[in-house]
């Protein structure tokens, strides 16, 4: 069984059978004609030999379908690069020790749930004591001073109490994602940071279950974490990108 | 027969517990009015409409009387009707158009003032009750299927979208549609006005929007021979007005929880205490069920430590509920299926709690949420999650069965994922439809022992509550792992001291109706 990488396809039970399975909704009332549709439209999607295993009506004119088919297209992996977050993972004890070690005192850290966007659950499992899934929040940090606002705040009252704070770093939570919601209110904390002139005294991180470095880092942030982060990751985050800028311009802190 | 040997003269104790909890609230809802309690009375009284800035004609009104409000809108207004001889209508116009200075009117006499305040009263219940003996009359003849009703959200943001989305899911079985506000408007201090298209993860409520999908509904209920119940949700900064707007298009259910608003959107905990109290008046006259949203603390907190918060609660919240008038067949108390599905046994554990619900409040519609906080991109363990969900549903004879989605984890439902939804339910109920009276437990089995810790650490915490008060729990984050203090939160602003010559012509009225004549000055 030869792997090409150049010539990856997907999986069913044969190497490069290219087998998949799909569902999706026509807005077509079922029927002979609705089948024939949902077959050629799938077809143009790659899928050469393609079966419609099940449809049923949904009302309202409306069709649902479950597909099986072949693909003859493939990706060559051999040509992907990855944007991911590039540092280290430590834990709690070794980030404290790092940041004591790096920077002599403890690194202040904001975070807020901006906008519309009532969910604190994912900003809370980061930086609240109690953490998530067993993994302890940044307050537990004996080095870092964590302030969370909570949910529903205003970006300017976010970027105010960092400054306030003197924050070393800002931490953005967006879950609402509907109608690009997230995309408005991100941009929008980006563009008073930078307004105010104080983009780049700030270590910026969004999160959120939608979100992932590439996005935020063309939303003008430094790193982007999605589901499954813990407070370490965010940390070490910090501390390698607050030693790299900050020892790139010499000052310490 | 109790399955869980629950002895009811305890769960009797629990009640009369909560109802001291809530009583001790008494003076402060006495003592205090707020500003969208003085726009629902408005409306109940015939005020609609908005002006030349979109600024709802209850709005203008209420904010032109300033401090002044605490004497009762109503007083105002009626005063100004018997001065100018115009309709309330017109003086909210003439208000709004800067023609008419409430605060500058030539004394009339009170009891001229409270006479026709009472009169328009009669008359804003009478269009309720009518809408009541209309849902009557619709279910005698399009009647509703056997409970658990199946309940599902539409949320596309565009009310005319939504229409095709419900329409679709009554085709295929569903009993309830509750169609899901858009993002923030609970925060709102107005209730937004006509039609819309435009909103992010729900559709704005406005009577508008009420009327749309009511009509659509009662369409296809001639259809399918089954009458469609329609929910919006009130809880937030405008509770009692969605209410009474909600009351005269004829919906059927309303989120309306005592505690919601201040746990979940930061609302001051006295506004939302006053809002509730007379929001839920309106919902008994209207027939309205309520639901609580208990289900929300366990996105919060833990679903198997937090559990006994979860009943403390729903007895907290059908104490204030009896207490407005809200029979107990009008009370869908709110619990949840949102054990980690990776604990052994999660699924006795759930069933444990949601036999207990059944037990406890025995004449209720129970809503029963399904899995949420555990849901993933995996939407085929997702899909199984539902299972489970709707098994114990039907083996505990849920009320009001809150359908999952598959696709909970991502985004509000697509048209597949709510035909789905139903297949899923129909087939696990149809397939275990009589399996409570096929099943009995054993009295050491961890669904029984499970009941009584959860009930007996209920017990523990209505009397912490008690001896704490209400309000100091909240501040000390008992309910959903949140603290909220008094007087802090959205819409202090908006709290009122009434004054002595407070008037509330609705209170009265609704009163008689509900039969609380006797207590009703003891409440508010
Ligand atoms: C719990 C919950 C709620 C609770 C929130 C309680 C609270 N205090 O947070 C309540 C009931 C209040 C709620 C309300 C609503 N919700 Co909600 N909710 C959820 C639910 C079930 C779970 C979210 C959650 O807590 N996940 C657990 C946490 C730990 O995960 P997380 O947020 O992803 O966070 C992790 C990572 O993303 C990351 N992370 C997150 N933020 C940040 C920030 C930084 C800086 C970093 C580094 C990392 C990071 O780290 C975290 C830990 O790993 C999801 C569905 C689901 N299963 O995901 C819907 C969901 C998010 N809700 C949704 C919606 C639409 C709403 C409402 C708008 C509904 C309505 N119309 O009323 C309202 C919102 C009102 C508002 N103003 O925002 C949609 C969002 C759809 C979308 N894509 O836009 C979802 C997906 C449900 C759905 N299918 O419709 N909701």
């Amino acid at each position: 069984m030869d792997l090409n990488l150049r010539e990856i396809r997907p999986y069913g039970d044969t190497l490069s059978d290219g087998a998949m399975q799909m569902s999706f909704t026509l807005p077509l009332p079922t029927g002979p004609l609705a089948k024939e549709a949902a077959l050629r439209f799938v077809r143009r999607l790659g899928l050469a030999e393609a079966d419609v295993v099940h449809m049923a009506e949904l009302g309202e004119g409306f069709t649902f379908f479950i597909v099986y088919g072949k693909t003859r297209l493939f990706i060559d992996a051999t040509d992907i690069t990855v944007t991911a977050v590039e540092s280290d993972v430590w834990d709690r004890a070794t980030c404290d020790e790092k940041i004591r070690e790096l920077f002599g005192r403890k690194l202040r850290i904001v975070g807020a749930c901006i906008g519309e966007d009532a969910h604190t659950v994912g900003i809370d499992a980061i930086m609240n004591m109690k953490g998530y899934a067993g993994h302890y929040g940044l307050e537990r940090f004996s080095m870092i001073d964590a302030f969370n606002l909570g949910a529903q705040v205003e970006p300017e009252t976010l970027l105010a109490r960092a400054l306030e704070k003197q924050a070393d770093a800002v931490l953005v939570s967006q879950v609402v994602t509907q109608r690009d919601a997230h995309l408005q209110n991100l941009t929008r904390f980006v563009e008073l940071a930078e307004a105010a002139g104080v983009r780049d005294r700030l270590v910026l991180i969004a999160g959120g279950p939608r979100l992932d470095h590439k996005l935020a880092l063309e939303l003008g942030y430094d790193a982007g974490f999605g589901r499954g982060t813990f407070a370490e990751h965010v940390a070490s985050f910090i501390i390698t990108h607050l030693a790299r800028s900050r020892g790139s311009s010499g000052s310490k802190g | 027969m109790s399955l869980l040997g629950i002895d009811q003269t305890q769960v009797q104790r629990l009640r009369a517990t909560a109802d001291e909890i809530t009583r001790s609230l008494a003076p402060l809802l006495r003592a205090h009015t707020t500003v969208t309690v003085e726009r629902a009375v408005l409306r109940l009284l015939g005020v609609d409409g908005v002006d030349h800035h979109q600024v709802p004609l209850p709005n203008v009104v209420v904010n032109h009387l300033r401090e002044k409000a605490g004497d009762g809108a109503a007083a105002a207004v009626c005063a100004a009707m018997l001065h100018t001889g115009a309709s309330i209508g017109e003086v909210a116009e003439q208000v709004a158009r800067g023609e008419l200075d409430l605060h500058r009117l030539a004394q009339v006499p009170e009891d001229e003032v409270r006479a026709l305040g009472h009169e328009l009263a009669a008359e804003g219940l009478a269009r309720i009750r009518a809408n009541v003996r209309e849902r009557e009359e619709r279910i005698s003849r399009l009647p509703v299927r056997g409970q658990p009703w199946k309940y599902v959200i539409v949320a596309t943001g565009n009310i005319h979208e939504d229409v095709i989305q419900a329409r679709a899911a009554v085709r295929r079985g569903a009993d309830i549609i509750a169609v899901i506000r858009t993002t923030g408007q609970s925060l709102l201090d107005y209730v937004p006005y006509g039609p819309t298209t435009e909103g992010f993860g729900g559709t704005y409520a406005t009577q508008a929007n009420f009327r749309i999908m009511r009509a659509a509904l009662d369409e296809v209920a001639e259809e399918t021979g089954h009458y469609v119940r329609l929910v919006n949700y009130a809880s937030g900064l405008c509770m009692p007005e969605i209410v009474v707007m909600g009351a005269f298009e004829r919906l059927d259910m309303m989120l309306n929880d005592s505690m919601y608003g201040i746990l979940f959107r930061d609302i001051n905990p006295v506004r939302t205490f006053v809002d509730q109290f007379f929001s839920r008046m309106v919902d008994a006259a209207a027939g309205i069920i309520i639901n609580t949203g208990e289900d929300n603390y366990l996105t919060t907190a833990d679903a198997v430590e937090a559990a006994h918060t979860v009943l403390a609660s729903d007895f907290i919240n059908e104490s204030f509920g009896l207490a407005a008038g809200l029979r107990s067949d009008l009370l869908g108390l709110g619990h949840a299926f949102e054990i980690d599905p990776d604990l052994e046994d999660s699924f006795l554990l759930e069933l444990s709690q949601a036999l207990l619900l059944r037990e406890v409040f025995p004449d209720s519609p129970l809503k029963y949420m399904p899995p949420t906080k555990h849901m993933s991109g995996d939407v085929f363990k997702g899909y199984l999650m539902n299972a489970m969900f709707n098994l114990s549903g039907i083996w505990s004879h849920q009320g009001i069965q809150l359908l999952g989605m598959l696709t909970e984890a991502m985004h509000t439902p697509f048209l597949q994922d709510r035909f789905l939804a139903l297949q899923n339910a129909d087939y696990v109920m149809n397939a275990a439809r009589h399996i409570q009276d096929q099943v009995t437990f054993r009295p050491d089995s961890l669904v029984v022992r499970r009941a009584h810790e959860v009930l007996d650490k209920t017990g523990r915490l209505l009397e912490e509550v008690r001896g704490a008060g209400l309000l100091e729990a909240i501040s000390a984050g008992w309910f959903a792992d949140i603290s909220r203090p008094a007087d802090g939160g959205k819409g202090l602003l908006g709290v009122l001291k009434k004054s002595g010559r407070y008037f509330n012509p609705c209170k009265s009225v609704l009163a008689v109706q509900l039969g609380l004549e006797k207590e009703i000055d003891t409440w508010i």
